[in-house]
């Protein structure tokens, strides 16, 4: 991509950043599920190295070439996602398009999910994966439309730019439907709360050992920079009183996946078919509605 | 920094390689796989020349494609699960004539076109003056196009989805 040069430090710091945030997702959730007791900064950090150094249970004939990649996209995926998402007010590349790119490497995740599915050569994970496509069109198109009424809303897909259009209202406020609707699909994307269907007994039922320690490491990762990237898009970026950018940028992020990981703990699953019904007939008009009424008022 | 011309060969080989892959991988799940990751390259290729919005879309729609492009080419392949051996390549010298023809006449035509020279410089925001350049003086015909095909996916869905295997999908 184009734009000024990346600094040589990004490369340590924003695997660092990205890794930071999931594991304070995988805390969140921690405290969620199980509640204070314990030591509840531990627990994530004890299953992870739990994870890594157990041995893979393999299954037969599976395909390791595509079940490694489709483990690998999901982290890979997550630091692609978080280039462009700028931390109080400055992205390790600043992209003009940033918006359509940091999308791009969301829908990343539905090659995750199809090739971890694939790549067991087992009947369920199959079936998880083959399903995430279909969940994966009804989540992404409302996305997409959101995203689409946030450059209409600041005249730009650059996420700096979109950030620094919210100085005199956020656009959590200007379109509150948006916000609604992006945190819902976000959440959907990174299989997440009520919408985590793959994960129950299908995709990733297969995975042992490392490669699920990426996989579910991965997922976190990933709600952690859709939760990010929520703070330029919805909540006016590093904008804020007294504290520096980035602490604002840090502060509103952390806000975000909060309610995100204890909302999602409360819901319960939603039955698959019946979300997918109201994803076409219900969410996409709002969001088209939502987008004229941006369109015009603009 | 890696050189433009170094990361375009390096993508450009990659596209080729990914190409050349589909039909020598032995499953219609890696032949999938490899043809989306030659498309990424081309995607790559797009924004090293700093087509930036362009190289982005294709990337990104070349991977929603692709997904949805793999449940299709495992369906209609000869061994669905991919347990046994397969290859991608049917009617092989008369393919290979074809194809051979076919990269002739495309090499001969770049280097038989007068190319023109550059008029003008590019422009600041060239995701600008591409939708202006596509969509400038049609604007309604193109949004009245794209209102229509979205509101024709969700209808066939809506449509489709009506009575599943378990009855009604309410």
């Amino acid at each position: 991509m184009s734009g000024e040069r990346t600094p040589v430090w990004a490369v340590v710091a924003l695997p660092a950043a990205v890794g930071l945030l999931a594991y304070a997702v995988a805390v969140f959730d921690a405290v969620a599920v199980e509640g204070m007791r314990g030591r509840a900064f531990a627990r994530p950090l004890r299953r992870a190295a739990l994870l890594a150094v157990r041995q893979r249970r393999t299954t037969l004939a599976a395909d390791r070439l595509l079940l490694g990649a489709g483990v690998a996209v999901l982290p890979a995926a997550a630091l692609l996602a978080a280039l462009v998402v700028p931390v109080g007010g400055v992205p390790v590349v600043a992209s003009p398009v940033g918006i359509v790119w940091f999308n791009a490497a969301e829908v990343a995740t539905w090659a995750a999910a199809w090739l971890v599915g694939w790549g067991p050569n087992a009947a369920f994970s199959l079936v998880g994966g083959y399903r995430f496509l279909a969940q994966g069109l009804a989540y992404e198109l409302p996305h997409m439309f959101v995203l689409i009424t946030v450059a209409v809303g600041a005249g730009s897909l650059d996420l700096t730019a979109v950030a620094a259009a919210q100085r005199h209202l956020w656009f959590a406020v200007q379109m509150p439907v948006a916000f609604a609707l992006y945190l819902v699909s976000a959440s959907a994307l990174a299989f997440w709360g009520p919408f985590a269907h793959p994960l129950d007994g299908a995709l990733g039922a297969d995975l042992s050992g490392a490669d699920r320690l990426l996989f579910l490491g991965g997922r976190c990762a990933m709600l952690a920079v859709a939760g990010a990237a929520a703070v330029p898009l919805f909540l006016g970026g590093g904008a804020g009183p007294l504290l520096p950018a980035p602490v604002w940028s840090l502060v509103k992020t952390l806000a975000v996946l909060a309610a995100l990981v204890f909302a999602g703990a409360r819901v319960p699953r939603l039955r698959m078919d019946r979300f997918l019904a109201a994803a076409w007939t219900v969410l996409i008009p709002v969001a088209l509605l939502q987008l004229l009424v941006v369109a015009v008022t603009r | 920094m890696i050189p433009a011309t170094v990361l375009f060969w390096a993508l450009a080989v990659g596209a080729v390689a990914g190409g050349v892959a589909v039909f020598a991988v032995g499953s219609m799940a890696r032949a999938t796989f490899a043809l989306l990751a030659s498309f990424l390259c081309v995607g790559g290729e797009l924004l090293v020349l700093d087509l930036d919005y362009l190289g982005v879309l294709v990337v990104l729609m070349m991977i929603m494609e692709m997904l949805v492009m793999a449940v299709f080419m495992v369906m209609f392949m000869m061994n669905p699960a991919g347990l046994m051996p397969m290859s991608m390549v049917h009617n092989r010298w008369g393919a290979l004539g074809i194809s051979g023809a076919v990269f002739a006449a495309l090499a001969a035509g770049i280097v038989l076109t007068p190319w023109p020279h550059r008029a003008g410089r590019p422009p600041r925001d060239p995701t600008r003056a591409l939708g202006l350049a596509i969509m400038g003086p049609k604007m309604p015909v193109m949004m009245g196009i794209g209102l229509a095909i979205l509101a024709t996916m969700i209808a066939s869905v809506v449509l489709a989805t009506r009575r599943g295997r378990y009855g009604d999908a309410e």
